[in-house]
């Protein structure tokens, strides 16, 4: 049995599925954020791994990107985040039901 | 045959990370969850022969992002813990529904592509150093790698732009 690009497809998979389950099941805005960054990474893997297997290497450069999406977007959605905390008690997207401060 | 264990073994550690980001009520677990899913995927871009990306997922993600998630973590108070109870009613289990739907469509759509291979075209032993990266990156892919410094330049002005927000607006006659 050798290891083909497939594999790694399907733990991508589960992962991304994984990631979805928390962003759908969590309350915690860090825990949703974390979530949706595994999905980031589910997805970069199935990037490589498509390049991978095609012997292409813009599978690579399309997840480099998507790394430095993932870095600005981290830095911005923590921003809000603590911008939340410093007004509200906690991080719960439940009690977020309104857009003023 | 070596590769396939190590990849069983990272493969399980992945998995048990982003599972215990999923369950952990207490949010420096999940963390710890997710960064040990980081490295397993570190690991899998190495066995993948993207040594340039492997090392990007290290640096970045597992050293940048895991460190400022738990610096937010810290900062916020790590005593907190989410309770259980949902506000709104059957929340729950309709999200577990339709994380399984999510979960079984996405099986469903990708395993025509896995473990039957594809044709292969191209070059067919991809390296991914960081001269084959570079090479593409620089070439074909310089207009959108021009871009993405743009918007991690506005992406560090607006969370300067927010913090100095959040002093203005504490700093006024409202009061927090």
């Amino acid at each position: 049995m050798t290891l083909t690009p497939g594999w790694f497809m399907a733990v991508a998979a589960v992962l991304f599925a994984l990631g979805g389950a928390g962003v759908l099941l969590r309350r915690n805005a860090l825990v949703m954020f974390m979530s949706i960054e595994l999905m980031l990474n589910a997805v970069n893997l199935s990037f490589v791994a498509t390049s991978k297997a095609l012997g292409l290497v813009e599978g690579q450069v399309a997840s480099l990107f998507v790394i430095v999406v993932a870095a600005a977007e981290v830095t911005v959605g923590l921003a809000i985040i603590v911008a939340i905390f410093h007004r509200r008690p906690s991080a719960d997207v439940d009690e977020l039901t309104e857009l003023h401060g | 045959m070596a590769e396939l264990v190590v990849f069983a073994v990272f493969a399980a550690v992945a998995l048990a990370g982003a599972f215990v980001m999923l369950s952990a009520r207490n949010p420096v677990y999940s963390a710890i969850g997710l960064l040990a899913s980081m490295f397993s995927i570190a690991v899998f871009y190495v066995l993948l022969d993207a040594h340039f990306i492997a090392a990007i997922q290290v640096i970045i993600y597992a050293g940048a992002v895991m460190t400022l998630f738990l610096f937010v973590i810290m900062m916020i108070g790590v005593d907190r813990r989410e309770d259980t109870t949902e506000p709104i009613p059957f929340q729950r289990p309709i999200g577990i529904v339709l994380a399984l739907a999510l979960g079984v469509l996405v099986v469903a759509a990708g395993s025509k592509a896995w473990f039957t291979g594809s044709g292969r075209f191209g070059s067919v032993d991809l390296v991914g150093t960081i001269g084959v990266v570079a090479d593409e990156l620089f070439g074909t892919w310089v207009l959108p790698f021009l871009g993405t410094t743009l918007l991690l330049t506005i992406a560090a002005l607006a969370t300067v732009a927010l913090g100095r927000y959040d002093v203005a607006a504490t700093e006024g006659e409202e009061g927090p």
